[in-house]
């Protein structure tokens, strides 16, 4: 029996629309103590490789209006250490755990995928293919079409996993990577991933990251990501998971409406870690004012009939 | 546990025309709050600025039946510094905490040497009470530009704290860093002690390799740039060394921000 607030992400059921971002939550463990892990539709792991990796040195983020920089460079333990050493723990914790996965080759998100799918406690992976901190984050595939759809294709063979590419902004037309992963084989996709950005210390005239350039994320994406998502709701029949920028009930339901049947938040839990609950209270009371029965009905459910008289009678 | 407040600003006490002292009740922070821990402060609402800021606690405000909340030492250097220079009693700032590892406090006969520069005697406050409280020798080597930056000198030596100083330009004690007077006193000391140390990275790699030197154990406190201070982001991380290792880089929000002064790498970031 569907719920008020369950969503479906091709074979993924979610009790809540709203999953913890990708590298904006650890590995999930680390919240557990303020956080019901088991109370979130989701988590998504932080970006793992087949082996550790240190990532860039500081400075690796900057505020910046309305949002922050990022360049991580994708530290992380490497995939066997998280399937030791978190995994056990999350599932113990009742955490929906969607591992992000990133290769510098066709063949390590296959043997990524391999691996995970072995592993017990794995929901979906998400494919990054769209990190733009490191050249080898497989962002080359998430620029090129045919890379889009070579990663998900190879992937496709190998699990029976949900598997979910995370697209990047950073391209001119986002929707026909949208189409490319769904021919590919992708149960459902997600975006946005950060913008490439920069930002300068002008009084020493240095870049503000170590890395020079680095990821813009938090609200002052939000309207951008909001459109990239409408353009591929209008592309794809696979569900679309949306983020960027979302800091309350409302910009949620924004994306829901845009076309996301699911949501991610990243930056706004680094502002504030209880955000989950309030924005699920918020999207709740929002469905009892409009007398929506399920999050499901909401999904896309953008009204453009107005916009359309206008149009025609002017 | 940490847990989020909207604390209300009981007093805002502005010490020069940088430096401030603002006293939040916030006693559910501050009843679980060790020295050294630190809290995510929001002094706006909105997106502007948008992230928090790390601070650690200065003082356990106290009344005779309890606790009230703590204080925050602030010097005014950016957005978030400059909100909370300008705050009124009665304004709410968002308060998350505490957070972070704190210091690892020694009893007698082991005596506490603190060593601070500038703003970095922040988690001296609530670190030489609880100090003082279980009887330990304790002091306080202090490092500022001038005597006009020095603060709180009253307030520790009523405590029963010895103080030692040094300024840039001589104003207070030596002239020169802290490490001078500290050198001084490390190369007279004979008893067992260990050191804690709050300030600007050169300040406590100079503090680190002078403890080496002297063959005695050094904690300190580190600021990095930080987004999130629960883990989630890997933004304030630091080289370490552990067990004889290669470095590698920690997140001093939930490794630290307290480390052994020895464990870090210092000159890591150049090299890398
Ligand atoms: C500090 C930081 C680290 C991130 N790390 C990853 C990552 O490892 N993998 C990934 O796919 N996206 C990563 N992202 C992107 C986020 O998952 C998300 O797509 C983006 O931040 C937009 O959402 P937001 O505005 O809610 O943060 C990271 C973002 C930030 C701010």
């Amino acid at each position: 029996m569907p719920g008020k607030l369950d969503v479906q992400i091709g074979g993924l059921r979610l009790k809540n629309p709203l999953i913890a971002a990708s590298g904006c939550f650890g590995y999930g463990v680390e919240y557990a103590e303020a956080v019901d892990l088991s109370s979130l539709g989701g988590i998504v792991s932080k970006g793992l490789f087949l082996e550790p990796r240190e990532g860039h040195p500081p400075e690796r983020i900057v505020e910046t209006p309305s949002g922050m920089l990022n360049a991580i460079g994708l530290q992380g333990i490497g995939v066997r250490r998280f399937i030791a050493e978190k995994l056990p723990e999350l599932r113990t914790l009742g955490a929906t755990t969607i591992v992000n996965i990133c290769g510098s080759t066709l063949d390590e998100y296959v043997e990524l995928a391999r691996i995970l799918s072995d592993a017990e406690g794995v929901a979906a992976l998400e494919l990054n293919i769209s990190c733009p901190n490191v050249k080898e984050g497989g962002i080359t595939f998430g620029c090129s079409l045919t890379g889009t759809f070579d990663v998900v294709n190879a992937v496709r063979r190998v699990t029976t996993l949900p598997i979910i590419p995370k697209l990047t902004p950073n391209v001119t037309d986002v929707a026909s990577f949208a189409r490319a992963s769904q021919e590919g084989g992708a149960d459902a996709v997600s975006l946005v991933n950060t913008f490439l950005a920069m930002a300068i210390d002008v009084e020493t005239r240095r870049p503000a990251l170590s890395n020079i350039v680095g990821g813009l994320s938090g609200p002052a994406i939000r309207p951008i990501a909001v459109r990239m998502v409408y353009e591929c709701r209008r592309a794809v029949s696979i569900p679309i998971i949306g983020m960027g920028g979302i800091a309350c009930g409302r910009d949620a339901i924004e994306f829901l409406l845009a076309g996301a049947s699911a949501v991610q938040i990243g930056t706004a839990n680094f502002v504030d870690p209880f955000i989950w609950q309030k924005v699920l209270a918020d999207i709740d009371s929002y469905m009892t004012r409009h007398g929506v029965a399920r999050v499901a009905d909401l999904v896309g459910a953008l009204d453009t009939s107005a916009r359309e008289k206008e149009w025609i009678s002017s | 546990m940490p847990v989020d407040v909207r604390a209300r600003v009981v007093a805002n006490t502005r010490l020069s025309p940088d430096y401030n002292v603002v006293a939040l009740a916030a006693p559910d922070i501050a009843a679980g709050c060790r020295p050294g821990q630190f809290v995510m402060v929001k002094p706006g609402r909105g997106h502007d600025p948008l992230l928090r800021r790390p601070f650690s606690v200065f003082e356990i405000l106290r009344n005779p039946s309890g606790i009230d909340g703590f204080s925050l030492l602030s010097k005014r250097i950016g957005v978030t510094t400059s909100l909370l220079y300008d705050l009124e009693p009665g304004d709410v700032v968002e308060c998350l905490g505490p957070l972070g590892r704190s210091f690892d406090l020694v009893d007698p006969p082991r005596d506490a040497w603190l060593v601070a520069g500038g703003v970095g005697l922040a988690p001296f406050a609530a670190a030489a009470e609880d100090l003082v409280a279980r009887g330990t020798r304790t002091t306080l080597f202090y490092g500022a530009r001038s005597a006009r930056e020095l603060f709180y000198l009253d307030w520790f030596s009523s405590r029963g704290v010895e103080i030692v100083t040094a300024t840039e330009d001589g104003s207070h004690g030596d002239r020169g860093h802290v490490t001078i007077p500290l050198e001084r006193a490390l190369g007279r000391a004979r008893g067992e002690l260990t050191m804690y140390a709050c300030g600007p990275e050169p300040m406590l790699a100079a503090v680190s390799a002078v403890a080496a030197r002297h063959g005695r154990t050094c904690q300190v406190s580190v600021e990095r740039v930080m987004g999130c201070g629960m883990g989630g982001c890997y933004s304030c991380v630091i080289p370490v060394r552990e067990d004889g290792g290669p470095p590698h880089y920690v997140r001093s929000c939930i490794h630290g921000p307290v480390f052994d002064g020895a464990s870090i790498v210092w000159e890591y970031r150049r090299a890398g």
